[in-house]
């Protein structure tokens, strides 16, 4: 069964139609690209998975679960992870303390205990602390934990992100241009570790990207979008030989 | 065990070392500076006039570190502070005469500080579910507002007791109807009277201690996790399953019941309470606090709050140029905090100077 299925998927601002009737099913485990020119609606089709904005028309599933409408925090808790093009980090707090912000729903307790050190507190700390350092060892940014997020390099700052995404556990991760402004190796080092996370933590990821060599390299399924359409949908290596994707989206 | 888990205990253990300390740091101050104060008194080495703010300085520092929880921990500004001292301040007082002499003086005095935080804390709850949804300048012009309201409200209330119960009214103490022998207690815009003087420097500091522990284990946990990352970056946080509203609210409810404590340390140290000393200035007078201490850094609202109380004393005997003296302090303190947005100043100003260091080359 598809873990992500979307049906007749459109949002209108005023009489802009942002994107118009967006159909996709993608498989468990799959590395699903969404490409398309600026302003095709690749962003918004991410904000109206995440609830940031509700559909004017159409149906999303996750798992065959309606998730369509819902708010952010419950299409999170239901399984899906973003993170976003331009980085939204918390400045002021640790590496660690972000990865461990994603744990949020999942190692809970009490304010009460909070406050009064009782010992729940530090079992679901120090199980936390364990479960962070694996994911920041993932993305090799152990050594980093006790800094604060603001003063890592931008290319790290990407992973971080996508490491307290996957500190929520998710069943399908979104990335949002993951490799802009990133230098060739350090693009070439980010396709490794989508490959490794989505491997390694059962993923089904979804992603947004330009980077054209990215795409290829690691996307086994394409949609392309341009205003707001689906242009072309298939394997990447077809879609990215159609002709009318060459000339609306790579140039002639 | 194997090398890379050594590793990683090695590195989670230098944190936790790092918060423990950072924790630790700000304890021992307090009680230093109690220890150095209380040896002033006792050898009679401090005046009379800087005897009778110590208290007050107590006050001021509560109601700082609970400012800070929601300005620099949550990223609210909040305008609306001295109206939650000032519930504090009249539950408490009301409590503390209306129960009189029936019972021991130090457990009433207790009770009355715990009422008085939670009074303070349920009307913080009630006023931030709706004030929460706003933000920015618009959540400080309501919260200012509500600061206002409070004590505009708590100026027409006259309340008695006797043996029937509790009268309320808002008219005048006429028209509570009390039975002869009942007692007036609260008197409209004269407030309470003969309040008993429970509040010492001790206790004052004990509180002061209480507000630390909760505010500094609240931040170190889940909670505070969640309401900082609130203040970084709300979509975020959202998309990371964090409910958002309910943090704020939880550290907004938190702040007033400490600011509530504040009121009842207060109530019970002058004796006689009226409105008109929880005005709009004294949340600024709390707000400069936080901010000449550094948003976000507890330390530095102690340290601010305890200058700045004591120095107008201090300097009384220069007369003239007290409030110079008093707004260079100022001046200065706002230059040389460690709040990032100064740090990032004083970064500016080193650049352009032509001795000063160069900005480091960022990769």
């Amino acid at each position: 069964m598809a873990v992500l299925d979307i049906n007749h998927l459109s949002i209108s601002f005023g009489g802009l139609h942002a994107v118009d009737d967006f159909n996709v099913s993608i498989e468990k485990g799959c590395l699903y690209g969404l490409i398309g020119p600026n302003g095709a609606g690749k962003t918004t089709v991410f904000n109206l998975l995440t609830g940031v904005y509700k559909p004017t028309e159409g149906i999303i599933r996750l798992n065959g679960a309606d998730i369509t409408g819902k708010s952010t925090i419950e299409i999170n808790k239901a399984g899906v992870a973003r993170t976003f093009q331009n980085i939204r980090l918390f400045k002021g707090l640790t590496v660690l303390d972000n990865v461990k912000a994603g744990f949020h729903n999942h190692y809970q307790y009490s304010v009460l205990s909070g406050i009064f050190l009782l010992p729940r507190k530090r079992q679901m700390e120090n199980s936390m602390n364990e479960r962070s350092m694996e994911i920041l060892k993932v993305f090799d940014l152990e050594r980093e934990a006790g800094l604060l997020a603001g003063n890592l390099p931008y290319g790290k700052q990407r992973k971080l992100e996508i490491a307290r995404a996957m500190a929520t556990e998710p069943k399908l991760l979104l990335l949002d241009e993951p490799a802009a402004g990133m230098n060739p190796n350090e693009t070439a080092e980010l396709m490794e570790t989508i490959r490794f996370v989505r491997d390694h933590f059962d993923l089904t990821i979804l992603l947004i990207e330009h980077d054209m060599k990215l795409v290829s390299g690691i996307c086994e399924e394409l949609t392309v979008l341009n205003f707001g359409r689906v242009l072309a949908q298939g394997k990447t290596a077809a879609v990215l030989s159609d002709p009318e994707v060459i000339t609306a989206y790579l140039g002639a | 065990m194997n090398k890379t888990e050594e590793y990683q205990n090695e590195i989670l253990k230098k944190i936790k070392n790092k918060e423990r300390l950072n924790i630790a740091i700000t304890y021992v101050m307090v009680i230093a500076i109690y220890a150095i104060v209380q040896g002033l008194v006792t050898t009679g080495n401090i005046s009379n006039l800087l005897k009778g703010i110590l208290v007050p300085t107590c006050v001021y520092v509560i109601a700082a570190i609970s400012l800070n929880l929601v300005v620099g921990f949550s990223g609210e500004l909040s305008l609306g502070h001295a109206g939650f001292m000032c519930i504090g301040a009249f539950t408490s007082g009301f409590f503390s005469k209306a129960v009189g002499d029936g019972l021991p003086d130090g457990f009433r005095f207790f009770l009355a500080i715990v009422i008085g935080a939670l009074f303070a804390g349920i009307v913080g709850m009630l006023i931030g579910i709706p004030v929460l949804r706003l933000k920015g300048d618009y959540l400080a012009i309501v919260t200012l507002a509500f600061g206002e309201i409070i004590k505009n409200l708590l100026n027409v209330v006259y309340m008695g007791l006797d043996s029937r119960g509790i009268h309320f009214s808002t008219k005048s103490s006429m028209d509570l109807g009390l039975e002869s022998g009942g007692k007036k207690i609260i008197e409209g815009a004269l407030g309470i009277s003969k309040i008993p003087k429970n509040s010492t420097f001790t206790i004052g500091v004990i509180l002061v201690l209480v507000t630390l522990f909760i505010v500094q284990n609240l931040i170190h946990s889940r909670a505070g996790r969640a309401i900082m990352s609130t203040r970084d970056n709300r979509i975020a946080a959202e998309s990371i399953g964090i409910p958002v509203t309910r943090f704020k609210l939880m550290a907004f409810t938190v702040s007033a019941a400490l600011a509530g404590m504040a009121g009842a340390l207060y109530a019970h140290n002058i004796g006689k309470l009226n409105t008109s000393k929880f005005d709009y200035n004294m949340s600024i007078l709390v707000l400069v606090f936080v901010v000449l201490g550094g948003i976000g850094n507890i330390r530095g609202s102690i340290l601010a709050a305890i200058i700045l109380t004591a120095l107008p004393e201090m300097l009384r005997g220069l007369s003239d140029y007290r409030m110079l003296i008093y707004a260079v302090l100022l001046i200065a303190m706002m230059l040389f905090n460690w709040a990032p947005a100064a740090l990032a100043f004083r970064e500016r100003v080193r650049e352009k100077l032509p001795f000063g260091r160069k900005k480091k080359e960022v990769e």
